[in-house]
């Protein structure tokens, strides 16, 4: 036996027998039919095992059989509900601009774009106009949550494949972002920023340099980020050819976002059918090739570079003027007006106590989420609670395309294949 | 006062290496001396040295006491464990919702647990000892969540962290339950979701509870002695 790393036979210089040996081991034996008795028997034997709720690999609580036989995954059966927390139920059970802080709950990496789709179909069916500053000041809030979700989504992947250094760095730059959240909004996570006709506050005075610095900051820590991983022999190993499905047969699942994008397939809602100001900015949208793990870690990471690019933006042609609407049948009036104005104080209380009536009808009003297209359905009866809210969450579609992207793969490579596909819990059983 | 003990202390550790003198750590230890220097400890407690000048020890009388108590700590075992435990708690990998991303991030740079010595997230329950329920608690997961406590050994303590698994925060429904339903919480920590910095602050107040209430169950820390569903040998 030769040393490991050793060329002995002189045919090729550069793949190492240790190399040689591992490209020789093909999966075609397993699939093959049963040649000797007993031994082809204990290759046909499947293995199932139960993977969660409580897994750390599993992005929360996940529940999931795969049957195996030996290494290779044959089947995934995803089982869901673990945390169902009966958000929609709620909705139904609070005036409309009460409802935005559950929502905001429910895919809790992405709490500002769960706010603006409630807020957006509200305001559709409502027919509020939502002023220019107030757009933008949302779009910045929106590309910089989805700079910390891809922040939390490439920290926890990364640790998935075994990289624990690419966690530091990430929470490292999310800090940043939760900082100026909690200075415009006060809050880090689940802000409450986004209300019906506009926003709660105008953004305080030095926020504007923070996020500057920010801005010009980021595309380099985001460069420090793929030079750290894309030259990296392991996560190239683990990552390509891999969680391999094509735009079509992701289509057919009704699969939108990063997965979809990366499968060569440039469907973006900002673009397709811009919403809240985004037909402003001038951006990109990356896209990958053929759909494996690694476009799909490269599609994310072209995506943080574009959301900085439109803040940059965003705060550049920031414009003058209100942060909410002057409608005061659905916005607060401002404090100082209360005791001089009877009518405020009319509005005020009228707010308050039962909030504003939204005319019947039903709306459908889809985002571009972190992870893909996230709608929001309000049917209101005319009164000031909504009828009924139903959320389409990405990562609960999403999921559906999992076990025919991790099936015929080793189960190591499963893993990987779930932390790409980026599934959050809380949005899937709401 | 305590300060220039523990002065004192080090200067004495140092003073006197195990090997022969100039011998570093990674010297052969002579069995002999070693032996010398186990029956000679009693020798070192009253101020002597193993061989030399002040080979027979020299200090008497209230100069014995003095240096008795500036060289040696006395404590209870229990009180030691105790202080160990609460400095090394094994947090369970175990996260449930939105309060999860927080109890990561008390692990990530800005706010390093690890400066407290509880940095050592267990994936297996065997192995750890401190539950951070993490988000809202529904009740499918409920008996999971138990399952999941039931297995972790004793001693073990859990941390309600956030409103849902305290009170169920701003989802008063059907589908949730609070912990306390279902589970000894030791620590409850507000907020929705709580700062990684009142996390900590939630895992300090467990280190106090630890150190002044040793080595009990948490039947015996709630009155629950008796309520086991299967006794052991039964």
């Amino acid at each position: 036996m030769s040393p490991v790393g050793q060329d002995t036979t002189g045919q090729s210089s550069d793949i190492s027998e240790y190399r040689k040996r591992e490209q020789s081991i093909t999966l075609s034996e397993l699939d093959g039919p049963a040649a000797d008795g007993e031994a082809a028997d204990a290759r046909q034997e499947l293995l199932t095992l139960n993977f969660g709720p409580h897994h750390p690999a599993t992005h929360g609580v996940l529940r999931l059989l795969v049957t195996l036989q030996g290494e290779v995954v044959r089947d995934i059966k995803p089982i869901i509900g673990y945390v169902h927390t009966g958000i929609e139920k709620t909705a139904e059970d609070k005036a409309y601009w009460k409802v935005i802080p559950v929502v905001e709950r429910m895919d809790y990496l992405a709490y500002h774009f769960n706010a603006m789709t409630f807020c957006g179909a509200v305001e559709t069916l409502a027919e509020v106009e939502v002023p220019r500053r107030a757009e933008y000041l949302r779009v910045i809030h929106m590309e910089l949550n989805r700079i910390m979700s891809h922040l939390v989504w490439l920290g926890t992947s990364a640790l998935d494949l075994g990289a624990i250094s690419m966690f530091w760095y990430c929470f490292r730059e999310r800090e940043k972002v939760l900082d100026l959240f909690e200075m415009s909004t006060g809050q880090r996570m689940h802000t409450r920023y986004f209300q019906v006709g506009g926003v709660i506050e105008d953004i305080p005075r030095g926020y504007a340099e923070k996020l500057g610095a920010f801005v010009s900051e980021m595309p380099g820590r985001v460069e420090q980020y793929r030079a750290l991983l894309h030259s990296n022999e392991i996560v190239l190993q683990r990552l390509r050819g891999t969680g391999l499905l094509d735009a079509a047969r992701l289509l057919e699942f009704g699969v939108t976002g990063p997965l979809l994008r990366a499968a060569g397939n440039p469907w973006d809602l900002r673009k397709a059918d811009p919403y809240c100001s985004y037909g402003d900015f001038d951006f990109k949208i990356p896209i990958g090739t053929v759909g494996d793990n690694y476009d799909r870690f490269n599609v994310r990471f072209a995506e943080m570079d574009e959301s900085v690019a439109i803040i940059g933006q965003a705060l550049e042609g920031l414009p003058e003027g209100p942060y909410i609407t002057s409608d005061r049948k659905v916005a607060l009036p401002p404090r100082h007006e209360l005791a001089t104005s009877m009518e405020a104080l009319i509005h005020h209380f009228k707010l308050v106590t039962e909030g504003f009536r939204v005319p019947p009808g039903e709306v459908y009003y889809p985002i571009e989420s972190p992870r893909g297209e996230l709608g929001c359905w309000v049917r209101s009866d005319g009164s000031a609670k909504p009828a009924r809210v139903h959320m389409r969450d990405p990562s609960f579609v999403n999921l559906q395309a999992f076990s025919e992207m991790a099936e015929g793969g080793y189960i190591a490579d499963m893993i990987a294949t779930l932390a790409a596909l980026d599934p959050i819990l809380g949005g899937i059983d709401r | 006062m305590k300060r220039a003990r523990a002065a004192i202390k080090r200067a004495s550790v140092s003073d006197r290496s195990i090997g022969a003198p100039g011998e570093g750590l990674g010297a052969r230890v002579d069995p002999e001396r070693l032996r010398v220097r186990e029956l000679g400890s009693s020798q070192l407690l009253r101020g002597g040295e193993l061989e030399g000048p002040t080979m027979p020890a020299h200090l008497e009388g209230a100069d014995l006491e003095r240096h008795v108590e500036e060289r040696v700590l006395t404590t209870t075992l229990d009180k030691a464990v105790s202080w160990a435990r609460s400095n090394s708690f094994f947090p369970a990998t175990f996260g449930l919702a939105c309060c999860a991303i927080e109890m990561m991030s008390i692990v990530a740079a800005r706010t390093d647990v690890a400066r407290f010595g509880y940095e050592a997230f267990r994936a297996s329950p065997r192995q750890a000892d401190l539950l951070i329920l993490s988000g809202r608690v529904s009740i499918k997961m409920a008996p999971i969540v138990r399952r999941i406590y039931d297995q972790m050994l004793e001693p073990k303590w859990a941390i309600s962290m956030g409103a849902c698994c305290s009170s169920m925060g701003v989802f008063n429904n059907y589908a949730l339950v609070p912990a306390d339903k279902f589970l000894p919480v030791d620590v409850h920590v507000p907020g929705c979701p709580p700062r990684p910095e009142a996390l900590m602050h939630g895992v300090l107040k467990l280190r106090k509870m630890v150190l002044d209430d040793p080595d009990m169950s948490w039947r015996e820390r709630y009155g629950a002695v008796g309520t086991e569903e299967a006794l052991p040998g039964a």
